[in-house]
């Protein structure tokens, strides 16, 4: 195939680019987020609310993204949600991711030795206090690994959103298939580049994960 | 909502959830003989195997599912290979999960004891029996659970295939829900009918997980 045609798409790639990193940083931001709140409102000690949580947790992981995501955007104009695309894809991210770092910090949460928060309570220390300085810097270190984990499932998750017509690189790499009819050529590309994002990334993780470490280990 | 329509398409429903049920079953299925085919090549003698598997690995772990499915969709008739989307699906399914199970069996034969083998090969165990006798029934008592993970894993993912036109549980809900246009209902329906074959597998997981553990 003709390798410039590569240069001739280059701009509507490079903007799908940007839409896959924009749904992806929003998207994980949101879920984050969210699952933070999650995790700490199952904390809680109001069982309705911890077992509603709980119930939604596991609806959000029993089921796949692609039926939630159809969900969201043919469904929810049903129930009154009328989203663009994009807001569509972020959401329909941020609900699934959500669930999953809900359970991550879950994890950490419990991975925070007690006798830590009884010392700090002993000490004075308010709850805030010790949520912020005792209980987080020490489940960082635990979760850093799950996270980056989790980060790169939902890089991947991107590409389902070129389903629902997100203008992604997914979506730029198939209208280009479909117009140069180099499918295989430019799938490829796409699956090559997705390959080093995806080391690129959890090599990052890596190096997280050693700072993290070794900032606990002088601490 | 109309729960009318949810009972509606729910026959269908359930029909297509056995499609999607086999189709995962016949993934995982593939992904095992992968998996076990990479394991070997990753304790192998040879440098060019253990580069090759891990190149595998790493592949089918770091592209998308459904760029993986595309590529294999347009690679097919591109080399002049032609099989029903069904066996394409099946075959992607199967390569992605090669690579997490290769990963699974990995974690399990690192749990067993080097010494286990050191000991069978020291009594005149052939390494082959060692594999049959020692390591092969340990290996699958720990990783029955991570490979349940991994079926459940996998009949999520396997909604994917409907893109590439697979009639499977996603295709026939989407169908519906286009045709009725009772998306909400419809979508629900298909997302619970998931939920329960996925509690359903980690039940079983979770029997199986108690079945196989040792006693003491």
């Amino acid at each position: 195939m003709d390798f410039s045609l590569f240069l001739h798409y280059g701009p509507s790639l490079l903007s799908g680019l940007g839409v896959t990193i924009l749904c992806w940083a929003a998207g994980a931001a949101l879920g984050i987020v969210a699952g933070f709140v999650i995790a700490l409102l199952r904390r809680l000690p109001i069982p309705p609310l911890r077992w509603l949580l709980r119930a939604l947790v596991e609806i959000v992981r029993g089921t796949p993204f692609l039926v939630q995501l159809y969900l969201l955007y043919d469904g929810g104009p049903a129930i009154g949600l009328r989203l663009a695309d994009i807001p569509t894809g972020i959401l329909a991210l941020g609900i699934y991711g959500s669930a999953y770092f809900a359970e991550i910090f879950r994890a950490g949460f419990e991975s925070v030795p007690p006798g830590q928060i009884e010392a700090a309570l002993s000490l004075g220390m308010s709850p805030g206090a010790i949520l912020w300085r005792i209980r987080l810097p020490t489940m960082l270190v635990a979760i850093v690994p799950s996270l980056t984990n989790m980060l790169i499932i939902l890089s991947k998750e991107v590409v389902v959103l070129s389903v629902i017509a997100v203008p992604e690189l997914m979506y730029q790499v198939q209208s280009m298939a479909a117009e140069t009819f180099a499918a295989f050529e430019t799938i490829l590309a796409l699956a090559l580049l997705y390959w080093l994002m995806v080391e690129l990334v959890s090599h990052l993780g890596r190096v997280a994960e050693h700072r993290v470490t070794a900032f606990m280990g002088a601490a | 909502m109309k729960l009318q329509a949810a009972l509606d398409a729910l026959p269908y429903l359930l029909s297509a959830a056995g499609t999607t049920l086999w189709i995962s079953l016949a993934g995982i299925a593939l992904g095992q003989v992968l998996g076990g085919a990479v394991l070997l090549c990753r304790a192998s003698r040879s440098r060019a195997l253990r580069r090759a598997a891990a190149v595998y690995v790493s592949f089918f772990r770091g592209v998308p599912l459904l760029v993986q499915l595309l590529l294999v969709y347009y690679f097919l008739p591109y080399v002049g290979i032609d099989v029903p989307p069904l066996v394409a699906a099946i075959g992607t399914l199967g390569l992605a999960s090669g690579a997490y199970v290769s990963e699974i069996f990995r974690g399990s034969l690192n749990a067993i004891p080097r010494g286990q083998a050191e000991a069978a090969l020291a009594l005149g165990f052939s390494s082959v029996s060692v594999w049959l006798h020692i390591l092969l029934p340990q290996m699958l008592r720990i990783s029955t659970p991570a490979l349940v993970n991994e079926l459940i894993l996998l009949l999520k993912a396997s909604s994917l295939i409907s893109v590439v036109g697979v009639t499977e549980l996603t295709r026939t809900s989407h169908t519906f829900a286009a045709s009725t246009y009772r998306p909400f209902e419809v979508y629900i329906t298909a997302a619970l009918i998931y939920l329960a074959m996925n509690l359903t597998l980690a039940a079983f997981g979770a029997l199986l997980e108690r079945r196989l553990a040792v006693a003491g």
